[in-house]
């Protein structure tokens, strides 16, 4: 649905997207992670049409976004980082407005604006005016704006900002309810919400992937974690980690403690094969007491951690207060 | 064509939903109504000494009243112009708006067109307001209203190149108070350059005189519709919106 290559986004001073490609297949949700500064917002900006890439193509359901914008526009909604809302307009009349600029037939607007501010839960705030809207309020409103004609593709810059705990739920819910029939692109910085609602991810840093794929695959790892505490004595960490290291298929063992007497154990495997039946008959053998044996998976935010902040430190050196302006 | 339409009737509820109509309307009609009566108390004096003396009346209501009326109008334009135009693109740049427009399926030009007829109806209704201290004329006197209707064209004709300029001017910057003061100057300087016809004629105050905006009014609040007085009005508004619609580009290429 999406096809992105090598798309390139060059300001007077500095490159803020460089030689990014990816693609999205219809229906999936994808999401956007990367630390301020990282380059989401202008690649979404550049995905809508609203400005034009320095290098590179991209295109959405087929058309180009610089040859064809206009079919492109016809296919994409776009909640940009601030809900591109009008405050003298009330919430209906503005729905109205775009539902019209989005090309809804006369006969229809009136009917969808009703619905779009039904599924964004904005129907009880209807009549009022939008300058009057708390920040929550307003994003839900920009969100309504954005699935009014629904479209194919749905682009939303940090689309659950400003929301209350329950909305983040609602909203979740209502970007999941339209996956499937909507390729959704989004971005954000709550790992959660990653977790919650994405199938696959895109992690951007400088201006550069640092690593894309399904969010499975991004976090798994091979290998196991054990937490054990030793019955008398204090042992070392090499003795804990040499009866692992004597096993077929153990890459690296890595010992420490972890408080309260425990030791943490972790255990690289060379295979995905599961380890686990192994490692606590060693544990048993050895008359230690076994705390607790997982299968490994790198948390999310460890692996944002160490795709970017190496970098994203280099970054913030040379480059000490850049505000993004828009 | 929906579109142009869609933004043009946007651009003037917003207007109205702002308190700038509404003071603009009250400031344009007290100045016009100010002109009208203390114009109509000279014509009136005048004619009474004409009566007294037995002498003809040296001018008619039309000449006196109506076109000095029409003149003020036309530099009244000079201070409202900019506060119309100023919001038209800054606006929407500062609150992010642009973004929803630019990434909706408009043309470029869809978005201006209807931006600019916005503006242009916006100031029709200013003139529509005042122009009910008309009524009295032809309550009490007898012009000719064919004039007038063509002086009115002329101030409609000049507003919209005005409002063109102003507009392309609004998209070059964020800033609604640069927009004004740089509008504002823009236009005064295109409003002193008429002086260039009482100095020497040569090319240059030649060219300079034939850019002045309000030079080409005369002709429509002599009440003669001119073609080539037409003619400018209408290609500096096409002068504005090219220039808006080169800016917009570069908008999207700056971000
Ligand atoms: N109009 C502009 N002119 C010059 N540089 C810009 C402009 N807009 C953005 N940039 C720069 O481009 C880079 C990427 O900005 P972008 O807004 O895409 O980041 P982001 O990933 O969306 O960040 P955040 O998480 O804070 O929203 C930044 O270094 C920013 O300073
Ligand atoms: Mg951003």
């Amino acid at each position: 649905m999406i096809q992105v290559e090598g798309l390139t986004k060059r300001y007077a001073r500095n490159v803020a997207v460089d030689h990014v490609s990816f693609s999205v297949e219809k229906g999936q949700i994808v999401g956007f992670l990367g630390p301020n500064g990282a380059g989401k917002t202008t690649t979404m900006r550049m995905l809508t049409c609203f400005m034009p890439p320095t290098e590179g193509t991209a295109t959405i359901a087929g058309f180009d976004v610089v040859k064809q914008p206009l079919e492109v526009k016809k296919r994409i909604g776009y909640l940009p980082e601030t809900p591109p809302v009008y405050p003298e307009m009330e919430v209906g009349e503005y729905l109205q407005f775009v539902a019209r600029i989005k090309g809804i037939p006369e006969k229809e607007v009136l009917q969808r604006s009703q619905e779009a501010a039904a599924r964004c839960f904005v129907k009880d705030v209807y009549n009022k005016l939008i300058g009057k809207l708390s920040k929550g309020y307003r994003q839900r409103v920009g969100l309504a704006q954005a699935i009014i004609h629904n479209p194919d593709v749905l682009i939303l810059d940090e689309p659950t900002s400003g929301f209350d705990p329950k909305q983040i739920i609602e909203t979740r819910d209502l970007i999941k309810s339209l996956a499937g029939d909507h390729t959704i692109v989004l971005s954000t910085h709550i790992l959660q919400e990653v977790e919650a609602m994405c199938e696959s991810l895109v992690i951007i840093n400088k201006g550069k992937i640092a690593k894309s794929g399904t969010v499975e695959d991004l976090t798994r790892r091979n290998g196991a974690v054990l937490e054990v505490s030793i019955p008398n004595g204090a042992p070392e960490a090499s003795a804990l980690s040499a009866p692992f290291s004597s096993l077929a298929g153990v890459s690296a063992v890595h010992a420490e403690p972890s408080g309260h007497g425990l030791w943490r154990i972790d255990v690289d495997t060379t295979a995905a094969a599961d380890m686990r039946p192994q490692l606590a008959q060693i544990v048993l053998a050895k008359g230690w007491n076994l705390h607790r044996l997982d299968s490994a998976s790198l948390a999310l935010h460890e692996l944002f951690l160490s795709l970017t902040s190496p970098v994203a430190a280099v970054q913030s050196e040379q480059t000490p207060s850049e505000e993004n302006e828009q | 064509m929906r579109n142009v339409i869609t933004i043009a009737r946007k651009e003037l509820n917003t207007y109205f939903q702002s308190p700038i109509a509404y003071i603009l309307i009250a400031a344009f009609a007290a100045m016009f109504g100010y002109f009208f009566w203390s114009l109509v108390y000279f014509f009136v004096r005048a004619s009474t000494q004409a009566q007294m003396t037995g002498r003809a009346m040296p001018m008619n209501l039309n000449e006196l009243v109506i076109r000095n009326l029409l003149g003020n109008c036309g530099v009244l334009c000079l201070f409202m112009i900019p506060m119309l135009s100023m919001r038209l693109f800054a606006e929407e740049k500062s609150r992010g708006t642009i973004e929803l427009l630019l990434t909706s399926p408009l043309k470029d030009w869809e978005i201006l067109l209807g931006k600019w007829i916005g503006a242009v109806g916006m100031y029709a209704s200013l003139l529509l307001f005042s122009s009910i201290n008309l009524i009295f004329l032809f309550a009490y006197g007898k012009p000719d209203w064919k004039p007038l209707a063509i002086g009115y064209l002329g101030l409609l004709l000049q507003a919209a190149a005005m409002l063109a300029l102003g507009m392309f001017i609004s998209s070059v910057t964020q800033n609604q108070i640069v927009a004004a003061v740089m509008t504002f100057f823009l236009l005064l300087l295109l409003w002193v350059f008429e002086w260039m016809s009482n100095m020497d004629q040569n090319r240059v105050t030649e060219i300079l005189t034939y850019i002045s905006l309000l030079r080409h009014n005369e002709s429509f609040i002599k009440g003669v519709l001119d073609m080539k007085d037409t003619l400018y009005y209408l290609s500096v508004s096409f002068l504005g919106l090219f220039l808006t619609a080169r800016s917009l580009e570069s908008v999207r290429y700056r971000g």
